[in-house]
C-alpha cells in the first residue's frame, strides 16, 4: 500500500470513557478504493472508534490522519448512522433530509442546481419516487436508503457507516449491500457491522474490534478473526457452524440446534 | 362584536398574537426534541425569579427573564453531561424554583399582589409596556430561528450526524433552551406559568401530523395557538371565566378530539386496507 493512496491513517491511538478503556494501542491504515468491514462484539469500541474518525469523539493519544487532515468536517467524508435521533412522527420529506447534508457542508441558500443534484442522487438509490413523501411513510430500508442519500450528498470520497442493514429485512439488506458495492467503485467504503455474512461477497478487508484492533486485508472470515473479534475458539466453531452468521455476540443457544 | 371596543380586549388580542408566534417557533422545537420536561421545569424555575422581582421591587416578567434563563443554562448543562440523572435535577430545580418564589413574596413587606395572574395567567390585564417587551421577545426569537434554522433542523433530526457535519449541538441546544426560557416569559401574561407547558406542545403536536416539514409545523402550530387563544379568550369574556384556564380549556378539548379523530380515522383505513 504505497502512502499516496491512504485515506485514513491510524497510530496508537487510545481511547477511554473515564476509566473504562475502550480502545487500546489502535494503529490500521484504510486505503483509496478499500471495501472495509470492521466487525467485532457490542462494546468491543467499533461505534467508539467510528466516532472518532468522525471527529465527534476525540481521542486520549494517537495520530489520526484523514486525508492527511485531523478528523473533523470534511466534504470528502460521508456518514451513514444506524438511525437518526428523532422519534418517529418528525415531520421531514426525503428531499429535505437528504438535502440536509448538502446544505450543512456548502452553506448558504439552497440552489436550482441543489435541488438538481439531490433529486440524482435519490434516482440512483432508486428513492426518487417517494422523494416528496415524509420519511414517516417509508420502509426501514427506504429510511435506509435515504440516510445514504444525506451522505452522499456532500459528494464524498469516503463513506462511513454504522450497522446500515440491523434493522432492514434479508431483501432489503441484499440491496443496500448491492449499492455499496456499486458506490465502492467511486469511493472508499468503512461499514460495521455484526453481519458477517457480508464479508467474502462484498468486502475487500476486515478488521477485528475488541479494545484492540486487528486488520485483515483479505475478505473472508477466518477462525483467527472470529477469535481475535468474539474470542470464538475453532472448538466451539465445530459444536456449531452456524456461529459464523451468528449476530454480535455468538450466543450459546445455537448448540441446541445439533 | 362589541367587545373589539375595549382597549384591554385589543391589548389581549395583541398579547394573543405575539405569543403564539412563540409558541408555534418554540412549541415545535420542545415537542420535536422531546424537551416538554425541561420547558415545564424552566417555566416552572421562573416562578422563583417572579418572587425574587417582588421583593426586590423591579418587573416579576425580567426577574421570571433571568431565572428562566439561567435555569436553561443549568438544564442543558447538565443534561448533556450527565442525562441519566437530568431528569432528577431538573425535577429538583422545579420545585425550588417554585418555593423559592412563594417564600420570597411572603417575604416581601405590604405583598398585595394577585400571584393567580402569574400562576394562570391574566391576557385581559396586559398594558401596553408588556406588549412592547413581548414583541422584542418574539424578535429575538424569530431572528434567532431565520439565522440558524439549518443547525436547529439538522440537531433535531439527527444529532449525531449534525455533529460529524461539525455542527456544534452542545451550544445549539444550550442555545435551543434558552429561546424556550424567552418563550416562556412570553407565555406568562397569556397563559401563567402553571399552563404554559400545554401551549407549548398541544398545538405543536396537532400540527406535527399536518406537516411535512419543520417549517410548516411551527407555522401551522402557530396559528393554531392562535386560534385556541382568541377561541378561549372569547370564552373567558363570555362566561367571566379565569382567561389562561380558559385558553387551555379550549386547547385540551381540541386535543382530545383530534387525538380520537386521528384513531378513529387510523383504524378505519385499516379496516379498508
Amino acid at each position: 500500500m504505497s502512502d499516496k493512496n491512504i485515506v485514513v491513517s491510524v497510530r496508537n491511538l487510545n481511547f477511554a470513557y473515564g476509566s473504562q478503556e475502550v480502545l487500546r494501542d489502535v494503529s490500521f491504515d484504510i486505503a483509496g478504493g478499500e471495501f472495509l468491514t470492521v466487525i467485532g462484539p457490542n462494546g468491543g469500541g467499533k461505534s467508539t472508534l467510528l466516532k472518532i474518525l468522525l471527529g465527534i469523539l476525540k481521542a486520549d493519544s494517537g495520530d489520526i490522519k484523514i486525508f492527511g487532515q485531523r478528523p473533523g468536517i470534511s466534504k470528502k467524508v460521508g456518514y451513514v448512522p444506524q438511525n437518526v435521533t428523532a422519534g418517529r412522527g418528525f415531520p421531514i420529506t426525503v428531499e429535505e433530509a437528504a438535502l440536509m447534508g448538502r446544505m450543512l457542508v456548502k452553506g448558504g441558500r439552497t440552489k436550482p442546481e441543489d435541488r438538481e443534484f439531490i433529486r440524482g442522487v435519490l434516482d440512483e438509490l432508486q428513492i426518487l419516487n417517494v422523494a416528496k413523501n415524509r420519511m414517516d411513510d417509508l420502509s426501514g430500508g427506504q429510511r435506509q436508503r435515504v440516510l445514504m442519500a444525506r451522505a452522499l450528498a456532500s459528494e464524498p470520497e469516503l463513506l462511513f457507516l454504522d450497522e446500515p442493514a440491523s434493522s432492514v429485512d434479508m431483501e432489503g439488506q441484499v440491496r443496500i449491500y448491492d449499492l455499496l458495492a456499486k458506490l465502492n467503485k467511486k469511493m472508499t467504503v468503512v461499514v460495521v457491522s455484526h453481519d458477517l455474512t457480508i464479508i467474502p461477497k462484498y468486502a475487500t478487508s476486515v478488521a477485528c474490534v475488541s479494545k484492540t484492533l486487528h486488520k485483515h486485508d483479505e475478505a473472508e472470515v477466518t477462525h483467527d478473526m472470529l477469535h481475535e473479534a468474539y474470542g470464538v475458539t475453532p472448538e466451539m466453531q465445530e459444536d456449531c457452524p452456524l456461529e459464523l452468521i451468528a449476530h454480535g455476540h455468538p450466543h450459546r443457544v445455537l448448540k441446541e440446534h445439533d | 362584536m362589541d367587545i373589539l371596543q375595549y382597549g384591554f380586549i385589543q391589548n389581549a388580542i395583541m398579547a394573543g398574537i405575539l405569543a403564539s408566534i412563540a409558541c408555534g417557533i418554540i412549541g415545535s422545537l420542545v415537542v420535536v426534541n422531546r424537551i416538554v420536561f425541561i420547558s415545564g421545569g424552566i417555566a416552572h424555575t421562573a416562578y422563583g425569579g417572579v418572587g425574587l422581582a417582588f421583593f426586590l421591587g423591579i418587573s416579576p416578567l425580567l426577574g421570571a427573564g433571568f431565572f428562566a434563563v439561567v435555569a436553561a443554562v443549568v438544564m442543558a448543562l447538565i443534561t448533556l453531561n450527565n442525562k441519566q440523572r437530568a431528569d432528577t435535577v431538573i425535577g429538583a430545580m422545579w420545585a425550588f424554583g417554585m418555593a423559592f418564589g412563594i417564600i420570597l413574596v411572603d417575604l416581601t413587606p405590604g405583598y398585595g399582589v394577585d400571584l393567580m395572574s402569574y400562576l394562570f395567567g391574566s391576557i385581559l390585564a396586559v398594558p401596553d409596556t408588556d406588549l412592547v417587551f413581548m414583541a422584542v421577545l418574539d424578535a429575538v426569537i424569530i431572528i434567532y430561528i431565520l439565522a440558524y434554522y439549518r443547525q436547529i433542523h439538522a440537531v433535531s433530526f439527527d444529532t449525531e450526524y449534525a455533529a460529524s457535519m461539525g455542527v456544534r449541538t452542545g451550544l445549539v441546544y444550550t442555545v435551543m433552551l434558552v429561546m424556550c426560557a424567552l418563550a416562556v416569559v412570553l407565555l406568562i401574561r397569556v397563559v401563567g406559568l402553571i399552563l404554559i407547558i400545554a401551549m407549548l406542545t398541544i398545538p405543536p403536536f396537532i400540527a406535527e401530523r399536518w406537516s411535512a416539514s419543520l417549517k410548516k409545523m411551527m407555522v401551522i402550530s402557530s396559528l393554531l395557538s392562535l386560534v385556541f387563544t382568541l377561541a378561549g379568550l372569547y370564552c373567558s369574556y363570555v362566561f367571566n371565566l379565569t382567561s389562561g384556564a380558559s385558553i387551555i380549556a379550549v386547547s385540551s378539548v381540541s386535543f382530545f378530539f383530534f387525538i380520537t379523530y386521528d384513531k378513529l380515522s387510523k383504524s378505519f383505513k385499516n379496516k379498508l386496507a
